[in-house]
């Protein structure tokens, strides 16, 4: 059943138009997260669902309830927010009953729901203290449980993990999945970090100026990008391009030709034919390309020379230098390169993406 | 400075079987000043920077000294003429005719009459454009409603507006709606004259608060009202402080609209002092006349002392976050 349904959304500010034609189905359950950099209208989006903005045009579902002009108290949402925005003149049992108490509950139901709130987010000693007693992730926490106490059937999060320090934000992210996996509630998760993206959700949807770009699971988006933004955003480094055009080999097979280099195409999987002439883009993961790989044809492999080494422990990046290009490369970080290096790549196609080079459209 | 650094080095010379053999990449480098720099007390730097702030102090403390020095003389010790000796005689009896029956034309009973009028006019202007331009700079910061930017453009320019302009066109006013030479009159004008920059200062503390809070109090499920009370009030206690002192302040030291729009049973402390001292006839008291003014001053005096470190922190903070 869908849980959140988002219908021919359109939000103006005066002549400018934010959000245009955006369509958004989630189902019970789903953990989705928006994905994309600061101003691509991820978080706009997610105020647009919670009634924090009036939006223009469309309409809103939330459980099948059309709840597009209805106040955020009454949509069934719970939010969390990049800054904690914890009450500051409140302590913490104070936060977390503040809206039932808006909401008229019955005290013995209060106490209920934030001593269970309490015990889920493991934040019981801390009830009496004020939010500048806590650390940043007790606030993460105590927000979360404020959005947890109101009994909600979707949660929303912006950025939740963006004020915390490295290792404060790899545990919560922990937290937060361990919590959607028990509550199973649906989760609108927004971020500009992909690995909180490929980590926790069910689906990523990728936005870029309003436009939500690819909508697919993390394995989807990470492995077969469906353009040229979509493969540059996810991954770290980034997805090496390669600008060339298709030709066709002697014995008939198409190949990808670039400055200096040809690629066989044999192993790229794609509906389309892939006819000799076409301006494409070559897209190939850093961790696709292998380096001085034992039993490759000669004609697949391809000379480099390593510019910068970089030891990043488990891993082992390479910068190299091919034919006026440039490629990230990683490898074991065991195997250890110094500059200068000669070495010889080959690629698995069938990990490769290839894009058209006017449309940067997945072919 | 040399005969330490001299001290230290035989020192370090006595413990120097022990520590050489340890301290091995030490070796060739000079021993050298180590620990804490020393502070010199006089330098020049120190001497000009106390110095002008020595100056700068004695100017503005000078006349209160004389004043409140003049105020505990009797008038034959102040026709000696010697202004800044301090009294020979210590006498309270300038502050007690000052505030109980000094002469203002055919009223002699002091100040006493022109305090509680001020009392009167401030507490209420007060607190009801604090109250309002309040909820007006909440309203504005965080509610966008239809018209706001017009709304606060038209507030602003009217905190540019000098009052003289207005005088004659509020006397009209207040005539026609029967409230001319009323102490209510004048609360109104107050009031109102207060409202641009009060509802400016309000609206800047306001939008400096995390907009994010006034989200999760929706989310949470609380109205105009409940955010204002619950939410933002008691998280702007320095600004509700910053704006007492300056209505408070500007309110009893104001003189020109207690003498234009009250009558003289309704007169304010300020213009009740300006008639006493300039009073034309009989001998010039400066005692009593220096107790008068000392005793005017003391309101917003105590003000400040009272609430100075929170007016401080209320400026501050606004600064930081704006």
């Amino acid at each position: 059943m869908t849980s959140v349904s988002v219908k021919d959304l359109r939000l103006s500010f005066g002549q400018v138009t934010v959000l245009d034609q955006l369509n958004l189905d989630i189902q019970e359950g789903e953990f989705l997260v928006l994905l994309g950099s600061s101003g691509c209208g991820k978080s706009t989006l997610l105020n647009c669902i919670a009634g924090l903005l009036d939006i223009t045009d469309g309409q809103i579902f939330i459980n099948g309830r059309n709840v597009t002009w209805d106040e955020p108290k009454d949509r069934g949402i719970g939010m969390v927010f990049q800054s904690y925005a914890l009450y500051p003149q409140m302590t913490v049992e104070k936060n977390l009953s503040f809206g039932l108490k808006v909401a008229k509950l019955p005290q013995a139901e209060i106490d209920k729901r934030v001593k269970r709130a309490a015990e889920i987010l493991q934040i019981g000693p801390l009830l009496k203290r004020k939010p500048s007693e806590l650390s940043g992730g007790q606030r993460q926490r105590v927000a979360i449980g404020r959005a947890l106490v109101r009994d909600v059937d979707v949660f929303l999060f912006d950025e939740p993990l963006s004020n915390l320090d490295a290792k404060l934000r790899s545990e919560l992210r922990v937290e937060i999945k361990r919590l959607h996996q028990s509550l199973k509630n649906t989760m609108i998760y927004v971020t500009h970090d992909q690995i909180e993206a490929l980590t926790l959700a069910d689906r990523i949807a990728i936005m870029k100026g309003g436009v939500i770009q690819q909508l697919a699971d993390p394995n989807t988006i990470y492995n077969a990008p469906k353009n040229m933004f979509v493969a540059g955003f996810i991954g770290s480094p980034s997805m090496n391009f390669l600008k060339g055009e298709i030709a066709a080999a002697v014995d008939g097979k198409p190949v990808f030709v670039a400055e200096g280099v040809t690629f066989s195409l044999d192993g790229y999987r794609t509906g389309e034919p892939l006819l000799p002439g076409r301006r494409v883009v070559l897209g190939v993961r850093p961790e696709h390309v292998k380096v001085d790989e034992p039993g490759v044809a000669a004609a697949e492999r391809h000379e480099a020379v390593v510019d910068i080494e970089e030891p990043m422990g488990a891993d082992n990046l390479l910068w190299l230098k091919n034919a006026g290009h440039t490629m990230a490369v990683r490898t074991a970080g065991s195997r250890r390169f110094s500059p200068g290096t000669k070495v010889r790549l080959s690629f698995d196609m069938s990990l490769a993406s290839l894009f058209d080079a006017a449309t940067e459209e997945r072919i | 400075m040399s005969d330490r650094g001299h001290l230290k080095k035989t020192n370090l010379a006595a413990t120097a079987p022990a520590s050489i053999t340890t301290a091995g990449p030490m070796t060739g480098l000079a021993d050298g000043p180590r620990g804490a720099k020393p502070r010199r007390m006089l330098s020049t730097r120190t001497v000009i920077v106390y110095g002008t702030l020595f100056v700068a102090a004695a100017y503005y403390l000078l006349p209160l000294y004389v004043m409140i020095v003049t105020s505990l003389k009797g008038m034959p010790e102040i026709r000696l003429g010697n202004i800044f000796a301090p009294p020979l005689e210590v006498t309270f009896e300038p502050w007690v005719k000052a505030w109980s029956s000094a002469c203002t034309g055919l009223n002699c009973d002091g100040l006493s009459r022109g305090f509680w009028n001020s009392v009167l006019i401030t507490v209420p202007s007060t607190v009801v454009s604090i109250a309002i331009a309040s909820v007006n700079g909440y309203a504005l910061s965080n509610w966008r409603f239809k018209g706001a930017d017009a709304f606060f453009t038209i507030l602003v320019v009217g905190a540019f507006i000098p009052y003289q302009v207005m005088i004659y066109p509020i006397v009209i006013i207040l005539r026609e709606i029967g409230l001319y030479g009323s102490l209510y009159g004048l609360i109104i004008v107050h009031t109102i004259f207060g409202m641009p920059i009060l509802t400016l200062l309000f609206r800047n503390y306001f939008a400096g608060l995390p907009e994010e809070l006034f989200k999760a109090a929706r989310v949470d499920g609380a109205g105009f009202w409940g955010i204002y009370f619950k939410i933002m009030v008691p998280m702007s206690l320095p600004i509700f402080v910053v704006a007492m002192i300056l209505q408070v302040t500007g309110i009893w030291n104001d003189f020109l609209m207690g003498v234009v729009f009250t009558r003289p049973e309704y007169y304010p402390m300020t213009v009740q002092l300006n008639n006493i001292v300039n009073s034309v006839q009989g001998v010039k008291e400066y005692n009593v006349n220096m107790a008068a003014t000392i005793l005017t001053g003391a309101v917003p005096l105590l003000v400040y002392f009272v609430s100075g470190r929170l007016f401080v922190r209320g400026i501050a903070a606004g600064a930081v976050k704006g």
